[in-house]
């Protein structure tokens, strides 16, 4: 049984591949960015890549290398976004300086996704809303979380600055095949439990290092239900198990959210993410793990049983249930990242957080991950509902997830966050904590001064 | 290649924030990053490490960001190599990229801090002077042994390079 698939991994090009075996839908992406006839887990392959992405921590090294490296022109300057999102606005000189370095290497080689401030977001929720990502794509980023694109069916992973620089000089990347573990979600999920709550309870079964090296698909009834910016929460937090990648097979929902994106403003000069909806389409109709697909391990949960979850401090996989947590005082509730700082985290959180005030002993600091959502927010209203509350409203940035600014934690403060994770001294000082969660328990929690579940503020 | 020193041992699960805090990462100066690696877990890490020193951690060593600076921290710092029972993916890759030597072995258990070890990069043992014991590291795959013999990522792209040419 020799069979013919035509995947449309690269942006338009049609690459022809024939094989023998049945491949999931991780296999097949990897396969259509190599010359190769055929591919195993655990091969070493060299592929080319539709999208390099650095930010203001990690490429500035990337172009030390690549200028060290004796390089004098990237591989495609349409295929490399710039995002200053960590330290910016600049919070202090050398954070300033750092990103100076990435505006004046995209002047230099007139690399056309460069975002300055005004214009950028959280890198993981810009790229995406921008349409610079898509299905079948190939995406390396220095950034662990660049494992969130997999929501729109791309197999994208986190790599280091080195791997950046090589990949500016060649477009291409040294990878090994991973093994997939597949988990399936069943069932209907409870109110306030969201797609946060899901990875949460999986990298809590599993743990920290539960799919080290490894592709995690997510597949089910429970998962074809979840919204994109559900799916982004998801795959986003891969790594925290110690994914290489997290995917979901590509739908209706996907399809319809490609279309919806913004398509890039000419008078920005960004016109790469605009792709025709044929070959979108056509994408999506193949790209899906192959019936008879090998897989590591298969995981099932019944989603019908999660509540919403909290990862105590200093592990996103120490999760348990809200309930289990509710003694826990806050100092401070954070509503953004890459994780959950979309228009949607952020109707959920106003939802619950209008006509009330915050506890008199919390600070609340909302983040919108990009400037359209942050432009949304305020048009909605949602904004007044923060402000109103007592909470504060800040430009797009990454903030105090990882401790860079705009909320830094004080000695022995505890957070609740809806960002991704909870590590000693992650968000300022070692001897604070960080209990992740999803918006809304992080909004309710909020109200309450302590850990609280959303239907006691309801 | 092969170094001497002395161990300075680890937990589980070291995270890239531990190794050097985000607060440092406005900086890519290695001496700098140096003087605050493992800052969070022992604040006089830096001061108290002789040149040539060997980690030992357990499992999943650098999980967390794909920070470089956590491998030019380590490096900066003037640790020799790092040995542990894992290592997290993109910590794994960035060191054989940057030529920051690491080895991975079954059960660190036998080893304590404080001890004396001798490694031989090119064969993978290990000696334990202080306790006459000799580990053998896992083999690195012979692709990952290519780019670590060129003397880093970049390096294997221009011999490449220049062999397709030819």
């Amino acid at each position: 049984m020799y069979k013919v698939h035509k995947i449309s991994g690269l942006r338009g090009k049609c690459v022809s591949i024939g094989y023998l075996m049945a491949y999931t839908i991780t296999e097949k992406i990897l396969l259509a960015h190599t010359d190769k006839k055929s591919i195993a887990p655990g091969e070493f392959i060299y592929a080319k890549i539709d999208l390099a992405l650095g930010n203001d921590i990690t490429a500035p090294i990337a172009i030390q290398e690549f200028e060290a490296a004796g390089a004098k022109k990237v591989f495609d300057r349409r295929k490399i976004a710039l995002v200053p999102d960590h330290f910016t606005p600049a919070k202090d000189k050398k954070s300033a300086e750092q990103a100076k370095i990435l505006a004046n290497f995209a002047k230099k080689h007139r690399i056309i996704n460069y975002f300055e401030v005004g214009r950028m977001g959280v890198e993981h929720a810009l790229l995406p809303e921008i349409g610079l990502v898509g299905p079948g794509d190939l995406i390396i980023g220095a950034d662990s979380h660049t494992c969130t694109y997999g929501a729109l069916g791309a197999f994208s992973t986190g790599i280091g600055s080195t791997d950046l620089a090589a990949g500016f000089i060649t477009g291409c990347v040294w990878l090994k095949v991973p093994e997939t573990i597949k988990f399936a979600y069943s069932g209907k999920l409870k109110p306030w439990v969201g797609g946060k709550d899901l990875i949460l309870y999986t990298i809590g079964d599993i743990g920290v290092d539960g799919a080290l090296y490894m592709a995690m698909e997510f597949q089910g009834e429970a998962i074809r239900a979840l919204s994109m910016d559900d799916r982004f929460s998801m795959c986003n937090m891969a790594i925290e198990a110690g994914g290489k990648s997290g995917i979901i097979e590509p739908d209706e929902i996907t399809f319809k959210y490609i279309r919806s994106v913004v398509r890039p403003s000419a008078s920005l000069g960004i016109t790469f993410g605009h792709r025709p909806s044929s070959v979108i389409r056509k994408n999506i109709a193949r790209l899906k793990s192959d019936e008879g697909a090998r897989y590591y391990k298969v995981i099932e949960y019944d989603v019908s049983k999660i509540e919403p979850q909290v990862s105590a401090p200093h592990l996103p996989s120490n999760s348990g249930p809200v309930s289990k947590f509710k003694k826990i005082n806050i100092d401070q509730s954070v509503i953004g990242s890459c994780t959950n700082g979309r228009i949607s985290d952020l109707r959920i959180a106003a939802g619950i957080l209008k006509g009330k005030k915050v506890n008199s002993k919390v600070r609340l600091i909302v983040i919108p991950a990009t400037q359209k959502i942050y432009s949304q927010a305020i048009k909605e209203g949602l904004a007044d509902i923060f402000l109103n509350a007592g909470g504060v409203f800040s430009t797009p940035s990454c903030g105090p997830c990882l401790g860079g600014h705009l909320g830094i934690l004080a000695s022995g403060e505890k957070a609740i966050a809806s960002t991704n994770r909870n590590f000693r001294g992650r968000m300022g000082h070692p001897d604070s904590e960080v209990y992740l969660s999803n918006p809304a328990v992080a909004a309710a929690s909020a109200i309450k001064g302590r850990i609280a579940h959303p239907e006691e503020v309801i | 290649m092969r170094f001497k020193g002395k161990v300075w041992k680890f937990k589980d699960d070291v995270n890239t924030d531990e190794i050097i805090p985000a607060r440092y990462l406005n900086t890519i100066d290695p001496k700098e990053l140096g003087s605050h690696c493992m800052e969070d877990i022992d604040k006089d890490f830096s001061k108290k490490i002789s040149k040539g020193d060997i980690i030992i951690a357990g499992k999943n060593f650098g999980c967390g960001s794909s920070r470089e600076h956590a491998q030019i921290s380590i490096k900066g710092a003037g640790i020799s190599c790092v040995i542990a029972e894992s290592f997290a993916r993109i910590f794994l890759r960035n060191a054989i990229n940057m030529g920051l030597p690491i080895l991975e072995i079954k059960d660190i258990s036998g080893i304590k801090e404080g001890d004396y070890l001798e490694v031989d990069l090119n064969s993978g043992s290990i000696m334990n002077l202080t306790e006459h014991k000799e580990y053998k590291a896992k083999l690195l795959p012979k692709f990952i042994q290519e780019i670590i013999k060129s003397g880093g990522l970049l390096k294997w792209i221009k011999r490449r390079k220049v062999k397709n040419a030819n």
